[in-house]
């Protein structure tokens, strides 16, 4: 097992791995989310007491999930930097922490255009959304605390303790609707329990969630690539890499 | 493990039981404030300041909605099932607005104990239907309407 989470940590082998995962998550990701987004603003039924409007929940709880486990992510790999110092955690969490920032934005502003019709308000301070904001203040934190130190080390350790210490706020946003009175509603879709909305509705919001996590997949890969070869330009495989692509 | 890798992953875990420690007795202090509205309950046992702008929540009583044929005003009652506030209110309602329906009041509580508010907004629950299963469950709700009650209670 140590010697699988130790190949995991090179970032050549991973170079690899990934360039042949990437055109799955690419494909089978779009065609999720296409399919659960047609399906679900098209042809699922509109919601007794809402009317049309409900059918944004397509792309609003996508966006939500992927926000808070996108930085759950980032979390374990700033362990993984704190503890084993694997150049492979540090590369994904400054890939992944943008990504992160436009997600979050995705769901705040799906959930303003969403409460408008049905609350009544663009905006209200309570404390799921208020949650959810400090979230994108946390990505938008690490992407500048990352930019703000030139050493590579000591970026990726201040970078993986303000990642730790904001995760935190994690089970804040989950549980914030039961905890405290909220404007919000509570989840829909729960762990243990069915999901309180019929076949033909949470259907189509699963195949959206899970393409949305594919093409989150793909999207990391391709910005850690990236920054992998920035990294690693001045060694023998990235130079042959790059050799062999000019052929 | 290495020792030293034992040692870094303790610090890191006694790091995020003490931010989780600090930040729960933080919310948990401040749980009133982060508490977006009172229930009729807590306004009923006074634990509302009274001529203070505060949001008060719950579900509409029904057949408590009387609105002024001349202008905009509304009265309704908002309940939690157990205690219930008159609100007033002047406005425009949301589309949501229905008897039956959750909804969150931002005004004051005036002497009398009547809430008048300046703000009322709607609140849905997590349940989702197509008309068709809406209506068919009120049919069968319609015949046994304490057991209605008890839903609409459990769903709030």
């Amino acid at each position: 097992m140590w010697q699988f989470f130790h190949k995991l940590g090179s970032p050549k082998w991973f170079y690899g791995i990934s360039t042949r995962l990437m055109p799955w998550l690419l494909v089978i990701g779009t065609a999720l989310l296409m399919a659960g987004i047609v399906w679900g603003l098209a042809f699922a039924p509109k919601d007794y007491l809402q009317g049309d409007s409900y059918r944004i929940i397509f792309i609003h709880v996508p966006t939500a999930f992927l926000a808070q486990s996108a930085y759950i992510m980032m979390a374990v790999a700033a362990v993984v930097t704190l503890v084993w110092r694997m150049k492979l955690a540090d590369v994904f969490v400054k890939a992944v922490a943008p990504v992160g920032l436009v997600i979050t934005f995705l769901s705040l502003f799906t959930g303003a255009v969403w409460g408008k019709p049905t609350w009544g308000t663009w905006w209200i301070w309570d404390a799921r959304l208020t949650s959810m904001l400090i979230l994108l203040f946390l990505y938008g934190g690490v992407i500048a605390l990352d930019r703000a130190i030139n050493d590579e080390k000591s970026a990726a350790r201040a970078v993986a303790v303000l990642v730790l210490v904001g995760v935190v706020n994690i089970p804040i946003i989950k549980y914030s609707v039961e905890w405290w009175n909220t404007l919000h509603q509570p989840a829909t879709f729960k762990l243990t329990e069915k999901p309180s909305m019929p076949a033909e509705m949470w259907v189509p919001l699963l195949l959206a969630v899970l393409g949305m996590y594919l093409i989150f997949g793909w999207l990391a890969c391709i910005r850690m690539q990236t920054e992998i070869l920035a990294r690693e330009q001045k060694t023998r495989w990235v130079k042959d890499l790059v050799m062999a692509g000019r052929h | 493990m290495h020792p030293i890798r034992k040692k870094r992953l303790t610090i890191v875990l006694f790091l995020l039981a003490g931010i989780g420690v600090a930040v729960g007795l933080t919310t948990y202090a401040l749980r009133q404030n982060i508490n977006l509205f009172y229930d009729p309950s807590q306004i009923a046992a006074g634990e509302a300041p009274h001529d203070v702008r505060i949001r008060a929540g719950g579900m509409v009583e029904k057949g408590s909605v009387v609105r002024d044929p001349e202008s905009l005003k509304v009265r309704f009652r908002v309940t939690d099932f157990q205690s219930s506030v008159p609100v007033e209110y002047t406005g425009i309602l949301p589309d949501l607005f229905a008897e039956g329906q959750g909804v969150v009041a931002m005004g004051k509580l005036d002497a009398g104990g009547s809430f008048v508010a300046d703000q009322v907004l709607a609140k849905h629950d997590e349940n989702y239907m197509p008309p068709e299963v809406a209506e068919s469950l009120k049919k069968t709700a319609d015949g046994q309407p304490v057991a209605n009650g008890a839903a609409q209670s459990a769903s709030y």
